[in-house]
């Protein structure tokens, strides 16, 4: 018996490591080798053309002593994912429900708001962007008929990064259709006991669907915010950087510095520094979503 | 009760004016980019009139023409490029889903979680020495960087939503499939991959349009006009478009959209299909 539950237990079918390999090979040779070169590339100063040279933690601290547009960027991008991300989570979070309520034509709904969100990262759409924002565009022109003065929207360097960050939201489809998903899943019969204990609608928001919803948030958040990081597309087509490199997001360094300057050695310092961004931010949502995500199981994920 | 049917229908009525005003909002810039296609460079900076007032008819003519190639060539690069990728993707994505989502094989856990981590993993990380890698394969200004990654399956989302889909299938289906006399890949074949047909299908449309519209890793791997694509085609408009041909530049830009509107529409239960069993992004 024993012996019976055991080769059950043993019984390998390497054919399966077979039917991975591609993807074994692919993640080695596509992903983790250029993951641990560019460690390695940071420390040199590689660049396509002379000797390379390993040169310590100079990449490093030229980018905090010297690199003054790297603070900017990195301040630039910062905002931008704090602006762009919980305004389109949110956005996505309030028209979920509202398609959640028992409506006719909600698919009708579904597919006109879900359509920007496939064409958001293109070209013809940052171009489109550009036309609608110009200081003469549509949208100017549709403010100066209700009396509104013409607002700067590509041409401020207050407003042009909340421009770019219309942008985002305008495609907040996708995060809609995970929420709609999982609001789907949550049981009727929660909020059938709330109606009969007298909470309110309000109530139940905050005491069911919200705490309900709270993983699916907790994984939007974090991929959403992985993406706006490397926000690149936008900024680049749109204003290049501009005005007074007030939109001028980090992977637009990344680029200049690698693609147009071919200093990859510093790119490649530059980028952990995003790396080790972005992974601090990941962590400290995680830890904090201890605080605020609810799973059924108590947290066995 | 009559006054509470009331409020309702009037709470209904709002609900869906703020709808479809918020559905307008979102439609409202791409069909205003259609139209202003057929107006005059003066008319697009002004008037709010949508239907032009005097409609220009060549400017796809003229935009598709401008240049030292035609978009004729961009369109085709681009089919060149983004077919390939969605067929190996396809491919590859497949195996690598079967192999996980079916067999036991030492070390299952930690590569399924590497591979999952993947999805997380910046791609600004990693893009350099990408560079210099596929550089020094000679493999810069062709669309090697781009196909040869999908046959070895480097797309995890696609992995992991397939992944899904097989362990929806009964276990059982595998082992009358055993019985009647098939091995592991005729399984997959024959009896796997036509209940899958779906998601093989909603992996086949994500991955067009993000090719599609791919713009950034164009810009690093392909450098000679001969092989642009168009969303580098229409970067490289705007910035030659001193004379101002906006009308142009707006056609192009329909037209670059137009694939991937329409497969939207003709395929759209597949993207919500996909989207919420992953529930990861798009």
């Amino acid at each position: 018996m024993k012996g019976h539950v055991n080769s059950k237990k043993k019984k390998r079918q390497y054919i399966g490591l077979l039917y991975i390999l591609p993807w074994i090979l692919g993640f080695l040779i596509f992903q983790l080798y250029p993951f641990i070169s560019s460690f390695i590339y940071s420390f040199t100063n590689y660049n396509m053309t002379s000797n390379t040279e390993f040169i310590g933690l100079k990449n490093y601290i030229d980018i905090f002593t010297k690199d003054s547009q790297f603070y900017n960027s990195l301040k630039v991008t910062i905002f931008y994912v704090f602006m762009a991300v919980p305004m389109k989570l949110i956005f996505a979070l309030i028209i979920a429900m509202i398609l959640n309520i028992k409506l006719k034509y909600v698919n009708f709904y579904r597919t006109i708001y879900y359509l920007p969100s496939i064409l958001g990262g293109s070209v013809a759409v940052a171009v489109l962007w550009r036309f609608l924002f110009a200081d003469s565009g549509l949208v100017n022109e549709i403010l100066s008929f209700f009396g509104i003065p013409k607002i700067g929207w590509l041409s401020n360097p207050k407003i042009a990064l909340f421009t770019i960050s219309l942008l985002t939201v305008w495609q907040f489809g996708s995060s809609m259709v995970i929420f709609l998903a999982g609001l789907k899943q949550i049981p009727k019969e929660l909020y059938e006991a709330a109606t009969v204990d007298g909470v309110s609608k309000a109530g139940m928001f905050f005491t069911i669907t919200l705490p309900l919803l709270t993983p699916i948030i907790l994984f939007n958040l974090i991929m959403q915010m992985i993406i706006a990081f490397q926000e690149f597309t936008g900024s680049f087509v749109i204003t290049n950087g501009g005005p007074m490199k007030s939109t001028y997001l980090y992977a637009m360094k990344l680029y200049d510095e690698g693609f147009l300057f071919m200093k990859m050695g510093y790119a490649s310092a530059l980028s952990w520094v995003l790396f080790t961004v972005i992974l601090v931010c990941t962590a400290l949502i995680f830890k904090s979503s201890e605080y605020w995500t609810y799973y059924e199981d108590g947290g066995q994920y | 009760m009559s006054n509470k049917k009331k409020r309702q229908i009037i709470k209904d009525v709002l609900t869906y004016i703020f709808l479809t005003l918020l559905g307008i909002l979102m439609i409202y810039p791409l069909i205003w980019m259609f139209f202003s296609s057929f107006k005059s460079n003066n008319e697009i900076f002004g008037p709010l009139r949508l239907l032009p007032e005097h409609v220009i008819w060549d400017s796809f003519y003229r935009g598709w023409n401008s240049g030292q190639f035609t978009y004729s060539l961009y369109f085709k690069n681009t089919f060149m490029l983004v077919i390939p990728v969605v067929l190996f993707t396809l491919i590859s994505s497949t195996l690598v889903a079967y192999g996980f989502a079916r067999f036991t094989f030492p070390m299952k856990g930690a590569l399924f979680s590497i591979m999952i981590s993947t999805l997380m993993l910046p791609n600004a990380v990693i893009i350099i020495p990408r560079y210099i890698l596929f550089n020094r394969f000679g493999w810069l200004n062709s669309y090697k960087p781009f196909t040869v990654p999908s046959i070895f399956a480097c797309h995890p989302f696609f992995i992991f939503m397939l992944v899904q889909f097989f362990r929806g299938l009964p276990k059982e289906l595998d082992e009358s499939a055993t019985i009647d006399g098939c091995n592991s890949f005729t399984t997959l074949v024959r009896i796997h991959m036509p209940l899958i047909k779906p998601a093989l299908f909603s992996a086949a449309i994500f991955q067009f349009i993000w090719t599609w519209n791919d713009f950034f890793n164009s810009l690093i791997y392909i450098n000679s006009v001969k092989k642009y694509t168009i969303s580098l085609a229409l970067r490289m408009s705007l910035d030659t478009a001193a004379a101002a041909n906006w009308n142009e530049i707006l056609a192009m830009s329909t037209l670059a959209i137009l694939p991937s509107v329409l497969i939207f529409f003709f395929a759209q239960k597949y993207f919500v299909e996909g989207i919420a069993t992953t529930g990861i992004k798009g």
